[in-house]
Formats: structure tokens, sequence, C-alpha cells
């Protein structure tokens, strides 16, 4: 808790600053874009003011410089009618009018004026010519001057001008200065012009008399000088007009100024304060013509150039967009924060739940191991209790405890299989092993449910199975009786039929069954007069049709095309080192519930809860099998039809025996079938052809070659061929008639024999036997045939029966005495050193020996145990305990295996000194057995290990004394002799 | 009287022996045992039995001598001792003591001193209510044995 809050403050921390700092990012973001927007739209406006502002400017100085050019041309003309033509050829009249006419010529000219140039002296002179005396601007009589420049010809406009002296007022004496040292058209300052009181310039022009050289020097023009013709430019019409005429006039503010006088610019046209945007003008600089003057045209905006919506809208958007992008980004960063928290918590869960799981197991191993070990004591105490006297209700009692103890015990170790098998602790073994004698041994533990049923038992191997695989049998034979009893437990008619395979030759893969399982072939189907009997091992349909008889047949011909037969496993050396099998299981039961099939492979689970009550058990044995067979690299699946039956089957690898050439390993894996029928021939009458198949495979084992046919009328027909045709040819000496095809017609089958063998057409009548399913069939046809065999069939069963139907004396089989007699025929008389640290130990084991009649020896530690059994010595066995001081049995029996070894060389040595290899040396072996309290597989590994040849348990247990004690007893005489 | 006697010892012998197998104090090796004395050994259980307490008392004393001292505390040869008990306990089926030693064991592998002083007193403590019943035993055993052998001396016959 402590550090919870800081961490989840700091994020929060985190958080918000990593807020603030992308918005003030985004702010700038935004401010950025804005004022780029605006200073692009403001340098696009000063282009365009720019351009604007100089094409009005051009067309100003242009219309400005026609004016002025048209007033030359008025000076020309002066020059030539006034001066030139004498008498003159111009008057006031002529002036006005040719004035008035051109006026067009001359829009920015209010009017024009001719001012004579008077010199003093000559005053008196012309104001007598013209008839009026020269008048100052104030329209008074003109004072003593110089020189005089009264108007003589003036525009109508401009009438009042007529003898006022120009030189009289300041501006245009000055004007008429500068115009006539010049020669060139000026201007004046821009001053209010009388009439119009608008703005405006006065332009003075020069009128000299002929012939002024064009190099003149200043004098030269002033004397030159004959008069000056003026006019009035109206520059605010003149510039009003022009920017009516051009485009944009609303939005520019036009100012014209004089500014001759740089530090005082007149202004000449616009208003003097204007409210025009200030900051961005532009000045173009306007050329009347006149030198001395200068002029300049100032634009700027009337108004601020608005600022587009798109300078505010395209950052708003950009910013828009980028916080969307900033919350998915701290989404996905949440989201994936939290996700990364919850798959930290489900790890932890996991391994939470992988812990429990663990010691789920491990508590299961424990409690199954600390209940079986009360419940072996329980056992014992009934197995000693049947011992005792007992009348039959308390035998029957006591058998019934036992029998409930054993199921209890039975159940404890799958539980511990189970539990085993989830930690990981079960291995599979490796050792060789017969298939068919696993596979009869099912069968046999299965046969006496099976009669009372009255249900087919069957197991067939494909002949191409090698006799001797190495794998782990008991496993093997655990899975096949785990399903093979789930088959009895709910299989009330029919069949039920094992089926092994080479993965190779079952040309239809186990993946496709489950899916295969919903169509049913019809075609498949046989009607017999009875009524729909399908082709299966008892007629009854199975769930997986792929047992029926079509493709039963098509996989053992794929077998018989694929490899010879080899009945031995020896003959055929092509196989691969690994040998995959299939095997099925199929019964014709009650199925599964279709809902329940996906359950069915897991641990307590039953198809529903009635089945335990109906059929009992607990659900764990396919589980197991599941595992198991996953052990052993296969898979397991099944095919059920409810009603109908299920079929499960399943793949294993298995190892090729390399050991082929040793009988020996045979011997002790499989029992020993006898050989006396070999060449023996019989013909089996059967209608059922997947069960022919499985009785011949039986009898071939045997060594019996088969013929089938499918009646009795069959049979004799053939019987009767052979017969005929062949006359040398053998007989089948056994007939094996199927109850099914054994009616109440073949009852003359006998006599017909009978018949046959006194018209001398057959020798001896052949033996008839007759396979039946349960006991109560027995009874059958016991008075006309030779044998009755109840199935199911196996090939020792068969043996046996052949055996009394044909008298053949085979060598007795052995009988295998167990218990207390058996084990006290083995010890008697032998030494037996007991090796235990713990006298009570010693004390009792040797006593419990010396039960069953053996010689004891004692030795109290290890060391002891070393020195008496230097050799050569006495001992037959010896049992060692493993925990000892100073010496523990592992290290004396490795140290007694070394004496032993050395002293077998020294043997061979001798031996072959002698060249005497003939006669097998006896090789010095004592067997060693360890006794241990806790009996667990890595005690068992190590004593293996270092050399003893098995182990007990610490208190001794009969039985295990016995099966540990038989183990080497047997194997005594095979190396002793 | 005297041959009713004999039975009555039976009669004793066999309810204790009940009472012992009810309390789990006796399993059914113990019964073994019995099984093995026969007339070659008339008295091997006894025997075994007194090479079992000889031993125990050794073992015993070890073991206190070994926890009395917290610091230097062997666990190791503590272990050691308890397997030997463990082991001569499960031989003649004293099942009781044989558990408190599969305790003590534990304990001992988890060096934890407080919890075998504790378990050494149990351990203890079992042990002499296991001595004292099986010296009973004997003592009934040996008064059946003298009643035999009054019932038969051939004086009093």
């Amino acid at each position: 808790m402590g550090t919870e809050i800081p961490v989840a403050r700091q994020r929060w921390w985190q958080t918000w600053t990593a807020w603030i700092l992308w918005m003030m990012l985004m702010v700038s973001v935004w401010v950025a874009i804005h004022w780029y927007n605006r200073e692009s739209i403001m340098t696009t406006a000063q282009e365009a003011l720019v351009s604007m502002c100089d094409e009005r400017a051009r067309m100003l100085q242009d219309q400005f410089a026609v004016s002025v050019n048209h007033v030359h041309a008025l000076a020309v003309l002066i020059s030539t009618f006034h001066y030139q033509k004498n008498p003159s050829a111009m008057d006031q009249d002529t002036f006005a009018f040719y004035t008035g006419m051109t006026a067009f010529e001359r829009p920015l000219l209010s009017g024009v004026a001719y001012a004579q140039r008077v010199l003093h002296y000559d005053r008196e002179n012309f104001e007598s010519q013209q008839g009026w005396t020269i008048k100052t601007m104030k329209r008074e009589p003109s004072p003593e001057q110089d020189e005089y420049a009264p108007v003589i010809f003036s525009q109508e406009t401009v009438s009042y001008l007529e003898v006022l002296d120009m030189m009289s007022g300041e501006e245009d004496r000055e004007n008429i200065l500068r115009a006539r040292a010049t020669g060139k058209a000026v201007l004046t300052n821009p001053f209010r012009l009388l009439e119009s009181n608008h703005l405006g310039v006065v332009l003075t022009f020069p009128v000299y008399r002929m012939g002024l050289p064009a190099e003149a020097t200043v004098e030269n023009r002033v004397e030159a000088t004959a008069g000056y013709l003026g006019g009035a430019f109206d520059v605010e019409s003149l510039v009003e007009n022009l920017l009516k005429k051009l485009a944009g006039n609303q939005d520019i503010e036009v100012n014209v100024y004089d500014v001759t006088n740089i530090s005082d610019p007149l202004i000449m046209y616009g208003a003097q304060n204007s409210e025009g945007y200030k900051p961005l003008s532009h000045v173009s600089m306007l050329d009347f013509g006149d030198p001395f003057r200068k002029h300049q045209m100032v634009c700027r905006y009337s108004q601020k150039p608005p600022i587009p919506w798109s300078a505010i809208t395209s950052p708003s958007g950009m910013v828009v967009i980028l916080m969307l992008v900033a919350y998915i980004l701290y989404a996905a960063q949440k989201r994936y924060v939290m996700v990364m928290e919850d798959c930290r918590k489900m790890e932890e869960l996991k391994v939470q739940a992988e812990a429990a799981d663990v010691a789920k197991s491990q508590f299961l191993a424990t409690v199954s191991h600390e209940i079986r070990t009360p419940m072996n004591g329980v056992l014992g105490m009934l197995d000693m209790l049947l011992d005792t006297d007992l009348n039959l209700t308390q035998k029957d009692y006591a058998q019934t405890a036992q029998v409930c103890g054993k199921a209890l015990i039975a159940l404890i170790n799958e539980v511990l299989d189970r539990a085993k098998i989830e930690a990981g602790k079960l291995e599979i073994e490796a050792v060789p092993f017969d298939l068919r004698s696993i596979l009869d041994d099912v069968v046999s533990l299965f046969s006496a449910k099976s009669r009372e049923r009255g249900i087919e038992l069957a197991a067939f191997v494909s002949d191409n199975v090698p006799q001797v695989l190495t794998g782990d049998p008991g496993r093997f034979r655990q899975i096949i009786t785990n399903l093979v009893g789930n088959s009895v437990k709910f299989t009330d008619r029919g069949h039920i039929f094992i089926q092994v395979h080479l993965a190779e030759h079952s040309n239809m893969p186990i993946e496709g069954m489950l899916c295969s399982s919903a169509n049913g072939k019809v075609d498949e189907v046989e009607t017999m007069s009875g009524g729909t009997v399908f082709n299966t091992l008892s007629g009854y349909k199975a769930a997986d049709n792929r047992n029926s008889w079509e493709n039963f047949k098509q996989l053992l011909s794929n077998e018989a095309s694929h490899a010879s037969v080899s009945l031995n496993g020896l003959a055929n050396k092509k196989y691969p080192e690994s040998v995959n099998l299939i095997v099925s299981v199929e019964d014709t039961g009650i199925g599964i519930p279709l809902r329940a099939q996906d359950r069915v492979f897991t641990p307590f689970m039953q198809a529903d809860s009635s089945t335990s009550r109906n059929y009992g058990g607990t659900g764990i044995g396919l589980s197991i099998s599941k595992c198991l067979v996953e052990l052993m690299g296969g898979r397991i699946n099944f095919i059920s039809k409810p009603n109908i039956g299920s079929t499960f089957t399943f793949s294993v690898v298995l190892q090729q025996c390399t050991r082929n050439a040793g009988g020996g390993p045979k011997r002790s894996l499989s029992e020993d079938l006898p050989a006396c029928f070999n060449g023996l021939k019989a013909l089996l009458v059967d209608e059922r052809s997947v069960r022919s198949a499985v009785t011949k495979y039986h009898l071939q084992r045997l060594g019996i070659s088969v013929e089938i046919a499918k009646n009795t009328k069959m049979a004799l027909n053939a019987l009767t061929q052979k017969n005929g045709c062949l006359m040398n040819g053998k007989l089948p000496k056994v007939l094996f008639i199927e109850k099914d095809s054994w009616n109440n017609s073949d009852v003359c089958l006998y006599d017909h024999f009978l018949e046959r063998k006194r018209t001398g057409h057959i020798h001896e009548v052949p033996k008839v036997i007759l396979l039946v399913i349960s006991e109560c069939d027995k009874a059958v046809g016991d008075s006309l045939v030779d044998m009755v065999l109840v199935k199911p069939l196996r090939a020792s069963t068969v043996a046996v029966c052949l055996q009394q139907v044909l008298g053949i004396d085979n060598q007795p089989g052995k009988e295998l005495p167990k218990g207390a007699v058996f084990l006290r025929s083995l010890l008697a008389g032998k030494n037996i050193l007991v090796v235990d640290d713990n006298k009570v130990n010693l004390r009792v084991a040797a006593a419990a020996l010396k039960k069953y009649g053996a010689k004891v020896d004692c030795a109290e530690s290890g060391k002891e145990a070393l020195s008496l059994l230097q050799l050569p010595h006495k001992f037959d066995a010896c049992f060692m305990d493993v925990q000892m001081p100073e010496m523990d049995g592992f290290e004396a029996t490795r140290q007694i295996r070394l004496m032993e070894n050395e002293a077998n060389e020294q043997t061979r040595l001798r031996g072959a000194h002698f060249n005497d290899s003939d006669t097998e040396l006896p090789q010095c072996h004592l067997p060693i057995l360890a006794m241990t309290a806790d009996v667990i597989q890595a005690t068992y590994e190590e004593c293996m290990k270092c050399g003893m040849d098995g182990y007990v348990s610490k208190p001794f247990d009969e039985e295990q004394l016995y099966q540990a004690v038989a183990k080497f007893v047997a194997s005594k005489p095979l190396q002793g002799s | 009287m005297l041959g009713m006697g004999a039975g009555r010892w039976e009669d004793d012998m066999s309810r204790l022996l009940a009472l012992l197998f009810h309390q789990g104090v006796l399993d059914e090796h113990f019964m073994q045992l019995q099984q093995l004395q026969d007339d070659s050994s008339p008295n091997f259980v006894s025997e075994v039995i007194s090479i079992y307490f000889r031993e125990s008392e050794r073992l015993l004393r070890n073991i206190r001598t070994l926890l009395a001292d917290r610091e230097c505390t062997d666990y190791r040869k503590i272990g050691v001792c308890l397997n030997h008990l463990m082991g001569s306990s499960s031989s003649i089926g004293a099942n009781l003591v044989r558990n408190v030693c599969v305790a003590f064991r534990a304990a001992s592998e988890h060096c934890n001193w407080a919890g075998c002083l504790r378990l050494l007193a149990v351990l203890e403590h079992e042990y002499c209510y296991l001595k004292n019943r099986l010296h009973e035993l004997f003592q009934i055993e040996q008064q059946r044995v003298l009643a035999d052998r009054v019932r038969y001396h051939p004086v009093l016959q």
C-alpha cells in the first residue's frame, strides 16, 4: 500500500505535465501557423499595393505629360503666329476660340493664358498699345518694376486673368523666372485654385522668339524670351478622374505630395490626415517633367486587409487533429499499460494456478500413498484372515472385503498414476514384450464377464505386427485394459473387438474419424432372413463402420500384399526401427451421449451422473489412458453413437525389438504356445467374415492352417471336393463350427461323417469343435460335438482344447505355485546373509526368512558383510539394508560386485588357459536384494545401478518377498547349470 | 480354577492388544512378529522387544544429548538416530512411535530446534507408554506361561 499511492500520484503528475506541455506545443503550433498565414497575406497585399500604386503613378504621369505637350504646342503656336507674323496673326478672340476648341486636348488644365514679357522701358508703349494699364494680382495698378508679365491672351475659362501682371504673384514670378531660364515647363507649389478651390499647380511654359539655339545659355534664353504660357492644373480632379477609371478604387487611399522640400512635403491630393491603414504603404515617384520639382504618390489600403478565416481555421483544424492524435496516443498508451498490468496479473495467477496444480498433484500423490499404506495393512490382514479356518459365511465376508479393498487399491493406484503423470514423474519403460500375449491376457481378464453377458470378445493382431516389440508392456496393457474394461461395463449385447494394425496399412487416418462418424453407410448391410444384420463381429451395428467386413478385408489384403506373413517377427527385416501401431477397441454398447463426447477424456468426468450409479467407476481411466497414449507418442480418439456403440482408437509408437536373435527374452515375455499343432489343418464354419478372420488368426498362431466355409453345407462340399480331387490330400483334422452356423439341420453332420467313413471316402472323422459365446450355450450340442469351446478365444485355450480333443500329450504346463508354500520351497535350505545395522530389523528379518526354512546369517555392517562374502562363500542370497552407517548398502554391493568380477575374470582366464571353452564356467553372481523402507523410484534405480538384483520393502511382505525371491531363484538355475 | 485363570490371561492379553491396535500404538507388523515366534524360538518376541528397548533407550539418550545445546545441534546425526529408531519401530510394529519419528525427522530436516524439543517430549511419552504396555503384555504372557506350567505340573496333577 505504501508504495502504490506515490506511484499513482507520480503517474498522475506525469500525465498532467505531459498534457500541459502538449497544450503549450499546440498553442505555439497554432500561433506559428497563424503568423505564417498572416505574413503571406500581408506580402500578397503589399505586392498588390505596389503594382496598383505604380500603375496609378504611371498613368497620372502619362496624362500629365500629354497636357504638358499640348501646352508646348500652344507655345509654338503663339511664337509662330504672334511673333513671326507682322502684324500679329493672333488676337485675344482667336486665342480664346482656339484654346476653347482644343480644351479637350488638355482635360487637366482648367484654362490657359498667355502673358507677354514687358520690360519697364517698354511699359508706356505697351500700355498705350493695349489700351489698359498693367494691374497686379490684387487688381491694382502695378507699381514700377524691371519687367512685367501681363496676360494678353486668355482662354475664356480664365478670362479674369487678363491684364493681370503675372510677375506680381510670388508663385507665378518664381515660376516665370525658372521657366525662361530652363526653357521647360515648370510647376508651382500646390495651392488652392482661385475658383474651384481645388488643390492645383500652375504650369508655366516660356515662349521664345525665333532662333534660339539648342545649346543656348541662360542669358540667351532670358534675352530671347517673348512671353509665358500658363495654365492651372487641377490635380485633385485629375487624380480623382484617373482613379475612377481604375479597378480597386475603393480599397486604396492615394495621396500625392510635392516633395521638393523633403522636410515639408506639400500635399497635392488626398486628405491631409488620411485614415488609411498605416503600416502598409507604397511610395511611387512621379515625374511631371519639371526637374526642379519632385512629386510622389503614396498609396495605402483604406482598410486593414482582412485576415481570411482560413488563417484561423487551418491552424485550429491542425490543433484539433493533433489533439485527437495526442488523445489517441494517450488512450493507446493507457490501454497498453492496462493490458500489461492485466497480463502481469494473469501471469501471476497462472503461476499460482500452476503451483496449485502441482500442489494438488503432490497432495494427491501423497494422500494416495498414505492411503495405500494402511490399505496394504488391511489387505494383508485379510489375506491372513482368509488363510485361517473360517466358516463359509465368514469366508464370504472376508473375500468380499478383500475384493473391495483390492478395488480401492486399484482406484488409488489409478489416482496415483494420474497424479504422477500430471507431475511428469511417470516414465515409460522400454523393454521387449509380446503384444499378442498381452492381448490374450486382457481378453482372459474379461472373459468371465463377457461369457456371463453373452457378448463376443475378440482380439485380432495383424500378421505384420512384429512378435516382439520394445515398449512399456505394463502401460500398454493398462490402456487396453482400461478401454476394454469400459467397453465391457457398458455393453450388454453384441461384441467387443480389439484390433491391432500397423499404422501404415490402416489407410484411414485417425484424424478423419470424428467427422466420419455421422455418415453411416447402408451398403454394408446384408439383409438376411432374420432381419438386418451388420457385417461386423457380432452382427450388431458398430459406431465406426471402418471395422465392418468391407474395410477389414481391404485392410487384410493390403497387409498381405505389403509384406509376407511372418508370424515369428524375425523373417522380415524390412520393418523400420519404430513401429507405429493403431489399436482400436470397438464395442456395441450404450455409446456415449453426444453432449458428453467432448469431455470423455476429462478426469472424473462421466457421461452423466447416472452412469456412475448404474455402472460404477470413477471416470479416471480414460483420462489416464489418454495421458499414457500421449506419453507413448500416440493419440487417442473415438467415435461413438448412442445406443449403437463406441470405437476407441489409439496409436502408439513402439520400437522394433533389436535383439531379434535371442530366444531368451521371448521365452520370458510370452507364454509358450505348444508347437505340436504345426501343420495341422482345420476347417472353420462361420458365416461372419470378421469373426472367422479372428478365429483364423488365433489358429494360425498355433501353426494351424485354416480354411473357411460359410455354412456347413459348403464345408461338406469342400470336404467332398477335396476328397474327390486329391485323394492323398490331407484332410482337415478339426472342424470348428460357430454356434450361429450350427442349426438343427446340422445334427446329421456327424452321421454324415460316419457314413463317409464307412464308405471309405474319408479315413478319419474330423473332430468337431463348437464355438459358443456364453456358458449357457455349452449344453447346445454337447452330445453331437467333440468339444464345446467357450469364447473369447485365446491361442492358449484353443491349444488346451485341441490337446484334449486330439489327445496330443503336450508337456504339462507349468504350475505356478504361490504364497508361503512356494516361498518355503524356494528358500528351504538356502544360505542367506542378512545385513542390517538395526538389530531389531536384523532379528525380525532373520526370523522371517527362517520361517521359510532358510539358513540365515547376520551381519551388522557393510564391512562385516564384505568379510563374510569373501569368495568362496556359502551364501545363496543376500538381503542388504540400504541405509547403514560407515558403509551403506549401495557401496557394499558395489564392492561385492567388484570382487565377483575379479574372480570371474580370473576364472575366465584360467578357463581360456586350459582351452576349455566347451563347458560353461559358473559365473559368480550373488543375488543381492535391497531392503528399504521407502520404495521410491529413485532408490530403485540406484539399487539397480549399483548391481543389486531387486528390492523388498522393509517390513517383509509375503507377496513381495515371493516375487523378489522367485526372480533370482528362477534365474539361478539358468546361470548356475 | 487354575484352568479358568489361563483363559483369563488370554482374555486380558487380547483385550490389551485390541486396545493397543485400536489406539494405533501397534500395527499388523506386531502380529507378524508374533507369528514368527514358534517352538524353535519360544521367546522370540520378547527377545526382539528387549533388543528394541535397549537400542531405543540408547538412541533416545543420544538424541537428548544432541539436542542439549541449541547452537551446536547436529541435525544430521539426529536424523540418523531417528532413521534407526524408525526402522526398528516399524519392524516391531510400533506404529505410533514410528509416526512421531517421521514428524520428528521432518522437524530435524528443517532444523527446527523448538519443534525437535517438543517432538522429543512427545516421542519419549509415546515410547514410555509403549514400553509400559508391552511390559504389561509380557507380564501377562509370563503369567500365562506360568499358568500353563502350573496346569501341566505333574505334582499338581
